[in-house]
């Protein structure tokens, strides 16, 4: 293994400690007892008392860190206060909304955004490339929950061609799952292949004024040729660094896109139980997610490798 | 434009001019001055008094009396929108303000120094970063009670490692210039030259990114209101007025309309104007987020 | 019958007009140089007759290559002639060749999309050719990336791709400028001979007139866009006709007149303390990280010297790129620490002192760089730049006296006292090169240490730049420490020589007899590779007889 994977590896490991340090203070830090809550005001304080024994409250800190680790490494989440089931359950549930509707959006962003970069940068300065980059300022200002709002304004009110909001689960059928799930992915997916579309053009931009540029032309290869054989490949490293940010704020986008739509998602999951203090739930959510992003960083990083060579440092 | 003859500092005059000649720089700039005007009327002046309800005159259509029509309570949606406009700003401002303030020395220390403290430093970056901004501001605003001044605190902190990577990296790329060793031959040591010569150097870089991190501060800030996370009522603020606008759609579709157009052209104004700041301080590389 | 015919080539970009009725010829098999100095448009010709030319440019007059109309030729056309009849190799090695493909890629790509042959063949005849140039595939496999060769190295696979496809025309833009003077020596002689067994027409662009006069049959120089002469080299060269010539050529051998011819005085002897006596100073460099648990071989750029210099004297580093003589005058300037070794300024060591405690060192030893754009920062004017310096003082001057000392080093260095109002932009490169020693010059140094200081300029700035130096060692008796790689430099304005190599001097003595009579083979082999004006000339005339 080179030694930049080892270091990449590591960084990741040393950052999800001390993501999950971060988290599980942070809730030790909110106010509120929840054996309290699970109870409700009328519990005499022995009861109270009973029921944070039993939940492990009274033990020492440390000891409860490792509890959760531990649980969360085998996949033993703990008990929601609020839904009184296992949180792994509620999680289960709730991926299958929320992962597809973020892969459904990062690909159609992707999907948009790198052909438009593609043509706006090998049209550079002519109408098209205006109309695009206009169209590319527009969209990265568009806060994607009001685009939503749009969105179902014309499609499910006013055209009525796919539900406003709910979904009714993959058990209904493929179909109208991804038919309640189409609306979400494009509220979201437009936006972010605006800034997608805005990187890779000037990735490609830059790339294009370097002087290797000028010496594959030198060969005789054409301008577009040049473009697809030695600009695109080395203007991937500043576009894949957006694509895993961008998932990042496609995970936290589904909290608020998953509101405007009444999908029953991870985003919505974590959102409610924070306001109804179902603390189990919130660790365990926060922390699945924060591990998913430090999870596409270091892909993001191990593409760095496979795209440039340098990195693959070798004797 | 012309230019008087004799100006005492040319270089001022001529950025000026070549300011105003940049497109995106024109129309940013005037957007940005209409937004800011108009939240400073809102203090003094609103056509309609946002904090009285009057039931009678709920979800009008715009009209000449109303010219953005009046939400479920009556009250004038332009009026609102005003006001939002200060909240949003400020909001922003203060976020930049924190994220610039502490991110930007953090992050020349760190470039300063190398070595375990920026290793350090930057895995801390990382550790902020792994956070969804959106996620963790829900989590702040949540704990501590919703909020304006919550809003402002969970937004800024995420400014934070965003401006500690901005300053770190543009000081990196100026450390190993010749003026940089010239002044270090010079005797001058590792602060005093980040305050003289790096800071000024990558100035530029941070306007820009301010700019943008003050675009994205608006989003945030009306996806958290949107939430019922930011600035509670009775203060308005455009995400709280679209999530209103969103049941009453079909009866009322302005009062969704109104406020997104707010918030659409606030943030194409700041991200035209840091576009062209971008463009004139260098016109050789457009870079962006 | 002409190869490549220029006739009245006018350009302009935007509004910026670049080249004013130029007149060139290339025939085959004949090596054409093109001279001038930086701006003079040598380049933009270049990528005129490859149709290579920045946006907004606009052309008119005629250039005919092979009997083909390259101004009027479509796109398809220059695509087809590009890289098959016409080859070109660039100025910069390190950022010529695409970083995330392998050589082998790079060299293929262009035999494979002209000739449309097989992959496999088209590897076949890359090996061939990167082999022609001096990478056989034993050291060089294809697989290998750019970043793990050398700047000779890189250059070498640039010739292959621009001669892959036995070109009729090679256009070389300042092909060597980038290497060093050893490299220079190799590539030139490389090109030479593939030029002399394809029987190609070459277009050779340098700004050096020595190495032109070296290589070209026949040469054209060309100044601010227009041409002043073209002709056979040896009779320009020779006659000297043209007054441009001869301020060129004159300006290229330029020796500065040294005022003071005393070195160190002899009633001192010995015992006098040296200004600066280095002893058995290293510095190691950990190797580069292989994996988890391996590391490369620490590399020893500066490896167990000792030299000691006296006060007035200007001595010459001298040696290869790499050898570590930048690393050993940052050690001497108290900006790198060594890894063993001691250095004493005089009399006091410099080494492990703190940042407090170097200040009167600092005081009395000042660094001119080499590139006279980045030594500047541009948000600061003149009078805060040059002034820089005077940091070190015990007593800080007031704003009077500062300006009255600025305003005094400017006029030491032929600048007027108004011009530390207005930012470094405002210069020209000799001009802020003038600036450099200004700052250097404004604490009254004992020691410069001096950088490449004239290597990024043009030949006649160059020369006005080396009489400054030289003025400044007669007037204020400061001693120099001249880094540099062009032993012409070294033998104009130095005492004493000291050969680096591979971190350790090998050779050091009186300025003309190392370079006249160079013992060790470092010496020797930098001697040997430097080009020589005079010399050249004179190889020219003897051959024709």
């Amino acid at each position: 293994m080179s030694a930049y994977l080892a270091k990449r590896l590591g960084i990741a490991a040393v950052t999800l400690v001390l993501a999950s340090l971060v988290v599980f203070s942070v809730l030790e830090i909110v106010p509120g007892d929840p054996a309290r809550l699970m109870l409700g005001m009328n519990a005499s304080d022995a009861q109270v008392e009973q029921l944070r024994d039993q939940m492990g409250l009274n033990a020492p800190l440390i000891v409860r860190y490792l509890d959760w680790i531990g649980g969360l490494l085998t996949l033993d989440f703990g008990r929601s206060y609020t839904y009184s089931v296992p949180v792994i359950d509620l999680v289960a549930e709730r991926i299958a909304v929320s992962l597809p509707l973020a892969l459904v959006a990062l690909t159609l962003s992707t999907a948009i955004a790198i052909p438009v970069g593609l043509y706006s940068a090998s049209r550079r300065g002519e109408a098209g490339d205006a109309v695009a980059m206009g169209a590319a300022q527009l969209g990265v200002a568009i806060p994607n929950f009001w685009f939503a709002l749009m969105l179902v304004y014309l499609f499910a009110v006013w055209l009525r061609w796919v539900p406003a909001g709910g979904f009714p689960g993959w058990s209904a059928g493929m179909w109208p799952a991804l038919k309640s799930l189409l609306l979400p992915a494009v509220a979201l997916a437009l936006p972010q292949a605006a800034i997608l579309a805005r990187v890779t053009r000037s990735a490609l931009i830059e790339v294009l004024n370097e002087d290797y540029i000028r010496t594959a032309r030198a060969k005789g290869m054409p301008y577009r040729a040049v473009l697809w054989r030695h600009a695109l490949r080395n203007a991937l490293i500043p576009v894949v660094t957006i694509m895993g940010l961008q998932f990042a704020f496609l995970l936290a986008g589904t909290i608020i896109i998953e509101n405007v739509f009444y999908l029953p998602g991870l985003g919505r999951l974590v959102f409610q139980a924070i306001t109804q203090r179902d603390l189990v739930v919130v660790e365990s959510v926060v922390m699945l997610l924060v591990a998913t992003v430090i999870a596409v960083n270091l892909i993001v990083d191990l593409t760095y490798a496979i795209v440039d060579p340098r990195l693959r440092s070798r004797s | 434009m012309t230019v008087p003859a004799q100006l005492p500092d040319d270089g001022v005059a001529k950025w000026i001019g070549k300011a105003f000649a940049n497109r995106s720089f024109l129309v940013g700039f005037l957007i940005t001055l209409t937004v800011a005007v108009v939240a400073l009327v809102s203090f003094l002046w609103t056509p309609y008094d946002v904090t009285r309800l009057i039931i009678a005159d709920k979800t009008q259509a715009p009209s000449l009396t109303h010219w953005f029509g009046t939400d479920h309570f009556g009250r004038d949606i332009l009026s609102m929108i005003m006001v939002g406009a200060r909240n949003s700003i400020a909001v922003a401002l203060v976020a930049v303000g924190i994220g610039m303030g502490i991110g930007v020395p953090l992050g020349m220390f760190a470039a300063a120094r190398g070595g375990l403290v920026d290793e350090a430093l930057m895995r801390l970056n990382d550790l902020v970063f792994a956070f969804p901004a959106l996620l963790s501001a829900i989590m702040i605003t949540a704990i501590f009670g919703p909020g304006a001044v919550n809003a402002i605190i969970a937004i800024g902190i995420f400014n934070i490692p965003v401006f500690a990577r901005v300053g770190r990296a543009g000081a990196l790329s100026i450390w190993p210039r010749e003026y940089i060793l010239a002044a270090r031959a010079a005797g001058k040591g590792k602060a005093q030259i980040t305050v003289e010569h790096i800071l000024p150097n990558i100035a530029n870089q941070l306007l820009v990114q301010g700019t943008i991190q003050f675009a994205l501060g608006i989003l945030a800030e009306a996806g958290l209101s949107y939430l019922g996370l930011g600035a509670q009522p009775p203060m308005p603020s455009w995400g709280r007025m679209l999530f209103d606008a969103q049941t009453r759609m079909v009866i009322a579709p302005w009062m969704a309309l109104v406020p997104g157009m707010a918030i659409v052209i606030t943030v194409l104004g700041l991200n035209l104007l840091g576009d062209g700041i971008a463009d004139i301080l260098d016109p050789k590389s457009r870079r962006r987020r | 019958m002409s190869l490549l015919e220029i006739e009245n080539l006018t350009l302009s970009i935007g509004e910026a007009p670049i080249l004013k009725g130029v007149e060139l010829s290339v025939t085959p098999g004949e090596v054409m140089g093109l001279v001038g100095e930086s701006g003079s448009g040598k380049s933009m010709t270049a990528l005129t007759v490859m149709r290579l030319l920045p946006h907004l440019s606009r052309m008119a007059g005629r250039v005919t290559f092979d009997g083909i109309d390259i101004l009027a030729a479509s796109e398809d056309q220059m695509c087809a002639l590009r890289g098959d009849d016409i080859g070109m190799v660039f100025q910069e090695p390190m950022t010529a060749l695409n970083p995330v493909k392998t050589i082998g890629e790079q060299v293929a790509e262009g035999i494979r999309w002209h000739t449309r042959a097989s992959r496999a063949e088209a590897e076949e005849r890359a090996r061939a050719i990167l082999d022609r140039v001096g990478l056989p595939e034993s050291k060089f496999p294809l697989s290998r990336y750019p970043h793990e060769l050398s700047g000779g190295q890189r250059q070498r696979v640039v010739i292959a791709i621009a001669c892959a496809l036995k070109p009729k025309l090679l256009i070389a833009d300042e092909p060597t400028t980038a290497l060093d003077v050893v490299l220079q020596a190799q590539v030139l002689d490389l090109l030479r001979d593939l030029v002399a067994e394809n029987h190609m027409g070459l277009l050779l662009i340098s700004h050096d007139l020595a190495v032109v006069t070296e290589m070209a049959d026949r040469i054209t120089i060309l100044r601010h866009g227009e041409v002043m002469e073209a002709g056979d080299t040896a009779r320009v060269l020779s006659e000297q006709v043209h007054p441009y010539t001869r301020q060129l050529a004159q300006a290229s051998v330029h020796v500065p007149a040294r005022a003071r011819a005393d070195p160190p005085r002899k009633d001192e002897g010995p015992s006098a303390v040296p200004l600066l006596r280095v002893e058995n100073l290293s510095r190691h460099y950990p190797g580069r990280r292989l994996s988890l648990f391996r590391r490369g071989e620490p590399t020893n750029a500066v490896d167990g010297v000792s030299f000691s210099m006296m006060p007035g004297q200007s001595v010459a580093l001298v040696g290869r790129s790499g050898c570590g003589k930048s690393t050993l005058a940052r050690m001497v300037l108290a900006l790198d620490r060594p890894s063993s070794g001691e250095i004493r300024f005089r009399g006091d060591a410099l080494t492990g002192k703190s940042e407090a405690d170097l200040k009167p060192a600092r005081r009395d030893m000042q660094v001119v760089f080499q590139d006279p754009y980045g030594s500047f920062d541009p948000r600061q004017k003149v009078e805060r730049l040059v002034a820089e310096p005077l940091h070190v003082l015990e007593t800080a001057p007031t704003r009077a006296e500062r300006r009255e000392m600025v305003a005094h080093a400017l006029h030491e260095v032929g600048l007027a006292a108004s011009d530390m109002d207005k930012y470094p932009h405002e210069f020209s490169g000799g001009q802020r090169q003038r600036l450099s020693i200004a700052r250097a010059i404004i604490t009254r140094p004992k020691l410069v240490v001096a950088d490449e200081p004239v290597s990024a300029l043009d030949v006649s700035i160059r020369a006005q730049i080396l009489d400054l130096f030289a003025e400044l060692n007669g007037k204020l008796g400061v001693a120099y420490l001249f880094i540099t790689h062009d032993l012409t430099v070294a033998r104009a304005i130095t005492d004493e020589v000291m050969v680096m190599h591979e971190g350790r001097i090998v050779e050091r003595g009186k300025t003309g007899e190392v370079l006249d009579h160079p013992q060790s083979d470092a010496a020797q082999e930098l001697v040997a590779a430097a080009p020589d004006l005079h010399r050249a000339i004179a190889r020219r005339l003897q051959e024709q007889g």
